[in-house]
Formats: structure tokens, sequence, C-alpha cells
């Protein structure tokens, strides 16, 4: 029962051993995880053989080939990096003219375009990705048919990961930066224009300073989404693989303790991100990032 | 003066440009990346190729899945495990949920809060890993379990059923907290004060006070954990191995692998449909709209 009324000593140690039973399942995985990327074995599996750093620094002359040392580990970092860059430009930019859009303006077929946006949500990634799929490379035959056009771009690769993450992203930054913009008091953009500054000043200068948080939070939350999405990725993906992938397909094909390295990495790379979110964020922000 | 009577608005031909300007890229995305690619994929499901680069408007691509035992027995599984696990995942999120809103204080219960969303940074796939190294047979459950003396020999805990569930419910916990923190949080704790003074017993407090006021955001956490279940791949994938005969797998398949794009289409629209007619079933036993649950969550 609620902290307010009396609870029978059972029911307290309950409660307590429930908490830390949920907290050893939340956290057990990732501190194995982490863990084992510093164990002194070639296959991540108990028992405990010592600390090493080779998983990380090793190098082919060592035998064990490390984080710091596997190009096409970094490479795919990198891959996933730049995707995420450009998948955070192209949400976070349509979301904000979503907003405005949404916020400010009335136009015939408002209602149907409001619920639209909000169907990337419910589609399953795997079929966001067919579906862009079929129809990026129906459009390719076509360029190649009609105008004998080979449009490369359209074929599986980083270009249509790129559109495919951003398909259902755009939606999360969309609704971020409305909830912010809807807050918004609009006689402060009013006594600007009548004290004379131009619709570009106002903007600059009131209006998008304003919404400074809602852009950093949901530019934040749109890496974050980038770099981990799997399921749209995975259908779309052509040679160069993201992270995500590339993980996926050396955990298929057996353990190796350099994975724990990077995921460790990764980790910290969140962990640090979360942090300085949740600082100034708000819980619909974070809640937002998992997906 | 139209302009300084309503300076916000400006000119009307120069709101006409800005909105024609904002509606570009909202339609650009909505039409070429959601709306024309879901056209497409139906097109390619009720088409069958007759011969090299001849198709013919068909539904053999949906009787496939109908004759074919494997495929609607995935399906039916898929559909159930996914049931099962939403289930689980409340059971196990409504007393953290309730821990977090009513019984801890202040500070403890903002860091529990906090706490509890950490691990959703992380990648599905660093989490499923975890798993990997937690469960099989060389791993470090199956040790402890023998180092306790409760099996003689290592077991091999992936690749059951219950596994995927285990790694279903975990990377979904978050989608099942989140909205019922926010719909708990709202229950004046009076009511409950008042319940307990006039001798109601914790389960009827439950059932008649909590669960009625709790219901919009059990059901935003139950549709959206549901969904995201549903079209999971890499948890099930990982975690069942062989034997995980998940539905998103065989559209996989059919896509990547075999290069059967009608085939692969049919069964996306299956699975699309499966996951909006649950929840369209699950709104409309709570009575809710969709827009307000998805704003929700």
């Amino acid at each position: 029962m609620i902290a307010s009324l009396p609870r029978p000593a059972w029911l307290r140690t309950a409660t307590v051993l429930y908490v830390a039973a949920f907290l050893i399942f939340l956290f057990m995985p990732l501190v194995i995880v982490g863990s084992f990327a510093f164990n002194d074995a070639n296959y991540p599996a108990p028992p405990w053989r010592g600390f090493t750093l080779d998983w990380f620094t090793g190098s082919a002359a060592t035998g064990r080939v490390g984080l710091f040392h596997d190009p096409d580990l970094l490479g795919s970092i990198w891959t996933s990096v730049t995707v995420a860059v450009w998948v955070t430009i192209l949400s976070v930019t349509v979301g904000t003219a979503n907003s405005f859009l949404m916020e400010r303006y009335r136009f015939p077929g408002k209602q149907v375009l409001s619920v639209l946006m909000l169907t990337p949500l419910v589609i399953p990634g795997v079929i966001l990705g067919i579906s862009i799929l079929s129809f990026s490379s129906r459009v390719a035959e076509l360029a190649d048919d009609l105008f004998g056009l080979d449009l490369e771009f359209l074929r599986p690769g980083l270009p249509l990961v790129v559109l495919g993450q951003f398909s259902y992203i755009a939606t999360i930054t969309t609704l971020m930066i409305s909830a912010r913009l809807k807050r918004f008091d609009i006689t402060l953009e009013e006594a600007a224009l009548n004290l004379g500054a131009t619709h570009f000043a106002v903007l600059r200068t009131i209006t998008l300073p304003y919404l400074r948080p809602a852009l950093i939070g949901s530019a934040a939350i749109s890496f974050l989404m980038s770099f981990e999405n799997f399921n749209t990725t995975l259908m779309l993906v052509g040679s160069d693989a993201p992270l995500t992938v590339m993980m996926y397909g050396r955990m298929r094909e057996g353990a190796s303790p350099v994975l724990n390295a990077v995921s460790l990495f990764l980790m910290l790379a969140s962990a640090g991100l979360a942090l300085t979110l949740l600082r100034g964020g708000s819980r619909a922000e974070s809640a937002a990032a998992a997906k | 003066m139209p302009e300084i009577s309503d300076p916000v608005s400006g000119r009307v031909w120069q709101r006409r440009l800005v909105l024609t300007l904002l509606l570009a890229p909202a339609l650009l995305w909505l039409f070429a990346l959601i709306v024309l690619p879901h056209v497409q994929l139906a097109l390619l499901s009720l088409r069958e190729r007759v011969a090299p680069h001849v198709y013919e408007p068909s539904l053999s691509q949906f009787g496939t899945f109908f004759v074919e035992p494997l495929y609607w027995q995935v399906f039916v599984r898929t559909a159930l495990m996914s049931i099962v696990a939403t289930a689980l995942t409340l059971l196990v999120a409504f007393p953290i949920a309730w821990v977090i809103t009513k019984v801890a204080r202040g500070r403890a219960s903002a860091l529990l809060f906090v706490v509890c969303l950490i691990p959703f940074w992380v990648s599905e796939t660093v989490r499923a890993l975890g798993w990997l190294i937690l469960l099989r047979e060389s791993g470090v459950l199956p040790g402890l379990l023998v180092t306790l003396g409760l099996t003689a020999v290592p077991v091999e805990l992936l690749y059951h059923d219950a596994t995927i569930l285990t790694g279903l419910v975990y990377t979904s916990l978050l989608f099942m907290v989140v909205p019922l923190v926010s719909s708990l949080e709202s229950l004046d704790n009076s009511l409950i004060e008042a319940a307990y003074d006039l001798g109601a017993s914790g389960f009827a407090t439950l059932r008649n006070i909590v669960i009625p006021h709790a219901a919009p955001g059990i059901t935003a956490g139950c549709i959206v954990v549901f969904m995201l279940t549903l079209g999971n791949y890499l948890t099930p994938n990982l975690l069942g191995g062989k034997n995980s005969q998940w539905f998103t797998e065989l559209i996989y398949t059919q896509f990547i692998v075999r290069f059967n794009w009608e085939q692969g289409a049919a069964f996306g629209f299956l699975l699309l449909g499966l996951s909006t007619g649950i929840v369209a079933i699950g709104l409309r036993l709570s009575g809710q709209r969709f827009v307000d649950v998805m704003r929700r969550s």
C-alpha cells in the first residue's frame, strides 16, 4: 500500500526484495557484458581468468585483435555515426517544420495529416524497411526503363538506411518539438512584430531560442535511436554495415570478447548522453529514447 | 490596416507561401516514405510471377500462407507469444511503477525511475549479448547452477520459449513502466486512504480504485509493448536460435534470403493486419482513442 498507510512488515520486506530482484534482472546482462570485456580468455564465458585490456588494445601481433585494431568494427562505428548524423539533421529539420505547421496553421485535411504523422510508430520496423525497399527499387526500375537512369542511391545501402530510420524518427521529433511549441506564449512574437521586427528576426531571436531545449533533446534522441536501430536497418542495408548489424552478424558467427569491448564503449557513450539529457530533460524524452 | 491589427499572420499571400513551404516536407516524408511504399507493398503482395518479368494479379501469396501449415503456425505462435510477453511485462512492471509513484518518496522515487530507464539507453544488441553470455550452456547462470549443486552438468538455458519470453519482457519493460508511472502519478493518494479507512482490502482497492484509474496507462503500455514485441526480430532470433519461429524472421527470409518479394510483402501485410487488429481490439475494450494513446506513450 502507499507510504502514508501502515504496511505490515512482510509487505515492506517483500517490496524491498522485489525492487532488489528487479534491479538485478535489469542490470545483470549489462554488468556481465561489461565485465567480460576484461576477461583474459578467448571466449566471453566463465571462469574469470584475470584482467586484461587485450580486447581493447590488442592487435594481430599479440594474437588477439582488440577493438582499437579491428578496422571492420571501427568502420561500422563510423558508418553508424554518419547515418545517425544524417538522420538527426533530417528528423530535427522536418520535425521543426511539422511542429510549426501543426501548431500555427489551419488547412483542409489537417486532422488526417496529424493521424498520418503518428502511423510510423505503429508500423513494425521490419515492415517499414521492406516497404521502403520495394518502393525504392520500383522507382529505380522506372527511372531505368523510362529515362535510362541508374539511380544507385535507391539500391540497398546507406542512403536507404537513412531514409528508413528517418521515416519513423521524424514522428518522434515532431511530437517532442510540437509539445514545446504548444506551450509558447504567442504574445511574445506579437510584441516583437508590433515593435517592428521582421518575421525572420522574430524566429531567430525569440521562437528558436525558446525551442532550443526541445531541439537539442530531439537531436540527441534521434541520434541515439538511429545509432541503435536494427529492424529497419537490417532490411535496407547494403555492403556497409552499421554497428548493430555488424554486431548481430558477429554474434551469430560466435562470440568474441571484442564484442563486449564495443558494447562497453556503447554503454559508456549512451550513459553519457543520457545523463546530460536527464539533467535538463523530461521523462517523455528519455522514454522516447529507447524506442 | 490589416497588417497591424493581425501582425502574426502577416499578409495572406505570405502566409500561403509559408504554409506551402511547411507542408512540402511533411507531405514528402509521409507520401514518399510511408504511404506510397505501403501501396507498392500491397501491389506486390497481390500479384504472382507467372514467368520472368510477367506478373498477374493474384491472391496466391495469401493462399500459400493458409495452405502451408508452417507459415500460419508461426503466425499464431508469434501472436500468442506476444500476448503472453505483454501480460508478463505488465505483471513485472506494475509493482515497480507502484513503488515509484506511491511507496518511494522524493529523491528515492526519482532515482528509482531514472535507474529503471538506464538499461534502455543501451542498444538491444548489447542487451541480447548480455543474455547470451548469461544463459548459454558455457555461460554464467548454468555454471552457477552447477556450483550451487542444483544441476549436475551445465544446462542449456538458451533456445527455449521461456528464454525468448524473458528477453522480450526485458526489452519491453520501459514501455510499460513509463505509461504506468504517469497514470499512477495522477491517482490521488487520499482515494486509497479513504478506501483503507472504510475497511477495503488491498485487493478490493486495487480492483475498484487503482486499476480503473490506471486503465489508460495500462492500455497504452500494453499496446506499445505488444506492437514492439510482435515486430521484434533481434531478441527472438538471437535468444531462440532455430527454435524461435518468429514471424518477422519469415518476412526476412522471403525478402532478403529467397528474394521472393511477393510472398514477403504478403507476410508483411499479415503482420501489419495482426498488429492493427489486436491494437484495435485493445482500444475497443478499453474505450480509448488511438491518438490519445500514442500521445500518452
